[in-house]
């Protein structure tokens, strides 16, 4: 079949933050870009992040970087790689004041200063109590963010292909990455976008769990590509499960809430973070708070008639206070849980958040896999940056504010590295392999035929709750057992998939069909990592790896300090030493330390 | 010219999941039955931004948009 074929410098799959900082970097660089897009740009889900971006700026409270490469290295429970970890915390200043000449509306002090607030688990002076370190556009900061990224494309150039769903990666024999296949919406034709480099910032996969905050559009496209096309997955079994979503429906209710005083309470209405977290309290880390949250619910100390929830309170704090920097909470309140937040407290429980691991890549943003012994090397022409990637800056749990600077320092960092890689000749256009696209056709073929198979919200629906059920904020062995079992069950489902309208122009069904595909790659990469990994570590936590002398907080540094990486190809697991070395020579590592807050 | 009921309908995949969650039930319940002026209403509604439409969803922000107030409502009741 005759397939459609453009070419580019570079291919960037994915418009949110971290497809955006990385497509400006090339565009002004002069690159021919092409950044493809489910939806239109400002629609990514990076517009719902509201909290903030993290910086060590310092004007609001003294700070400096050690201590917030400290927060970050603590949160992750050491699990984060520390040079990374290092160039993320020393980058944060740039990349925010950059972003604030592009024009981002950031809240500011009386003098004039970019605001800061405090944010869960973010301290000064190591741990010794909150620091204000969070840059906020009110509660609408990716949506700034996002806007102001986009305008800032438009101007250099950049060429959008909006409602292109990416199918594949291509690879040659030798496993280079030479670009993607895709499919345009309105058309439903296949086309292959060759490139000198792929990058990918498609998001995470939240839609994998029954209970998410997340959007409908992540979908994990670009860990589901790479995936199937043979690169390893890393740290899949590290899910954020955000302290607070509404009860029942999932909508988020940033931190920032608790930032500015909001505090939890159970059903005697006791501020119970008090005895789970005397320092910051209900600022503590958030798997620290989810699990205070469930150990209090389980424990029959919930609110409402199933006693299946806690309540965030915020009637203290002023209507003015709530109006001014928390104005979306009260709608969001109203709206879900039918509850206003000025006069009573708000329903909340923990719910499926943020996708810690990813897509293997270093600091410089080139997607990495093992080969020849050594664990770390580069997938040429392949880039990756985001949600989708792990760096791994965020390790087994991330910070709130971190996701936002990971994507701003990551895109820019992988799309300087493929400037770099540009300039320096290393770059070239690799001949496509005549099967480029057959593997993408393939796919589509088959929704075309498939008859007497599964129906596509039937086998979602069955995923979610397996992933609920046996991968959720608490992790039993004998559940995780059980779900690896009913996860690859539920992955034979989605291998026979059908669609009732065969229509080849905006056919709905048909790309909810081509999501699942890569949901379900995910899902099982999730729950085989979790089931492998005996120990607990941040947000990964066992029944069977309690908290005991020998191992603080049920943690194994000894058999556990290590990545996982997860193989599609027979379900293989490999795993790759934690980088516990800082970048630069003169900064000293993190040691190895209980984590407490 | 007519307007394609199957790209109005992915273009109802918004970046919320609050606007998700509102948009299943609106499509389950309304978007079948909707007349093609109603169509061309809600393709016009879908231009927004996110904020500002779910400000006008859950009431926050008054729609000043004569021809936007229909779909509104339908979303509210949804």
């Amino acid at each position: 079949m005759n397939v459609a074929k453009r070419t580019f410098d570079a291919v960037i799959v994915g418009a949110g933050g971290a497809g955006l900082r990385a497509a400006l970097q090339l565009s002004e660089a002069g690159l021919k870009t092409a950044v493809l897009t489910k939806v239109f740009p400002t629609r990514s889900h990076t517009v719902a992040a509201q909290g903030g971006v993290a910086a060590s700026l310092g004007n609001s409270t003294e700070d400096n970087w050690h201590w917030h490469m400290y927060d970050t290295v603590k949160g992750s429970d050491w699990l984060g790689d520390q040079d990374a970890i290092e160039f993320m915390v020393r980058k944060a200043n740039e990349v925010v004041i950059e972003l604030e000449h592009y024009g981002m509306p950031f809240d500011r002090t009386d003098n004039g200063k970019i605001y800061q607030r405090p944010f869960g688990g973010h301290s000064m002076n190591y741990g010794q109590a909150p620091v204000m370190r969070s840059c906020a556009a009110a509660d609408r900061t990716g949506h700034a963010m996002l806007h102001a990224l986009y305008q800032r494309n438009v101007r250099a150039n950049t060429q959008f292909f909006v409602e292109w769903m990416a199918l594949d990666l291509i690879r040659n024999s030798e496993g280079d990455v030479l670009g993607v296949t895709a499919i345009e919406m309105e058309t439903g034709e296949v086309s292959i976008f060759h490139a000198k480099a792929t990058i990918f910032a498609t998001g995470g996969a939240g839609r994998i769990y029954y209970s998410s905050t997340n959007a409908f559009i992540n979908t994990g496209d670009g860990v589901g590509m790479a995936a199937r096309s043979g690169i390893p997955l890393e740290d899949m079994e590290f899910w954020q499960f955000h302290p607070t979503g509404v009860a029942g429906a999932g909508v988020l209710i940033t931190e920032g809430v608790r930032g500015e005083g909001g505090i939890l309470r159970n059903a005697s209405g006791e501020r119970f973070m008090e005895r789970y977290a005397p320092n910051l309290k209900d600022l503590a880390s958030r798997d620290v708070v989810s699990r205070s949250m469930v150990t209090e619910i389980n424990e029959g100390r919930g609110c409402g008639p199933d006693k299946d929830h806690v309540l965030l309170d915020i009637t203290h704090l002023s209507p003015e206070t709530i109006m001014k920097r928390l104005p979306g909470i009260r709608e969001i309140s109203i709206q879900f849980a039918g509850v206003d937040p000025i006069k009573a407290p708000i329903p909340v429980v923990p719910t499926c958040h943020y996708q810690m691991g990813g897509i293997p890549t270093n600091y410089k943003g080139q997607v990495v896999a093992p080969k020849n012994g050594d664990a770390n090397v580069p997938v040429a022409g392949f880039y990756a940056a985001g949600e989708c990637a792990c760096a791994s800056v965020h390790g087994a749990n991330r910070l709130g504010t971190n996701s936002l600077l990971d994507l701003l320092v990551f895109g820019k960092s992988a799309g300087e590295t493929v400037v770099e890689d540009f300039k320096s000749g290393n770059l070239v256009l690799k001949p496509l392999p005549a099967d480029a696209a057959d593997v993408s056709l393939a796919r589509i073929n088959r929704l075309e035929t498939q008859t007497g198979g599964s129906e596509v919200h039937d086998v979602r629906l069955a995923m979610q709750r397996t992933m609920q059920k046996h991968a959720g904020v608490f992790r039993f062995k004998e559940l995780l057992q059980q779900g690896v079992t009913s996860i690859l069950e539920v992955a034979e489902q989605a291998k026979v998939t059908q669609i009732a309208d065969k229509s080849k122009v905006w056919n709905t069904a048909r790309t909810e069909a081509l999501e699942l595909d890569n949901l379900i790659e995910v899902a099982k990469a999730t729950m085989i990592s979790a089931e492998a990994r005996k120990e607990s570590r941040g947000a990964h936590v066992r029944d069977d790896a309690p908290d005991t002398a020998e191992h603080p907080n049920g943690r194994d540094d000894q058999n556990w300090l290590k990545h996982t990486l997860w193989y599609s190809e027979g379900n293989r697991l490999d795993y790759k030493p934690v980088n516990l070395k800082p970048l630069s020579a003169d900064v000293e590592p993190i040691a190895l330390a209980k984590r407490t807050y | 010219m007519s307007i394609n009921r199957g790209r109005v309908r992915w273009q109802c995949r918004r970046a919320l999941l609050e606007l998700d969650l509102v948009f299943a039930r609106f499509l389950e319940r309304h978007f079948d039955r909707l007349s093609d002026d109603q169509l061309a209403d809600l393709d016009d509604l879908l231009r927004c931004d996110d904020y500002d439409l779910w400000a006008m969803v859950n009431g926050s922000k008054t729609c000043d948009v004569d021809r936007w107030k229909e779909m509104i409502g339908l979303l509210r009741q949804a």
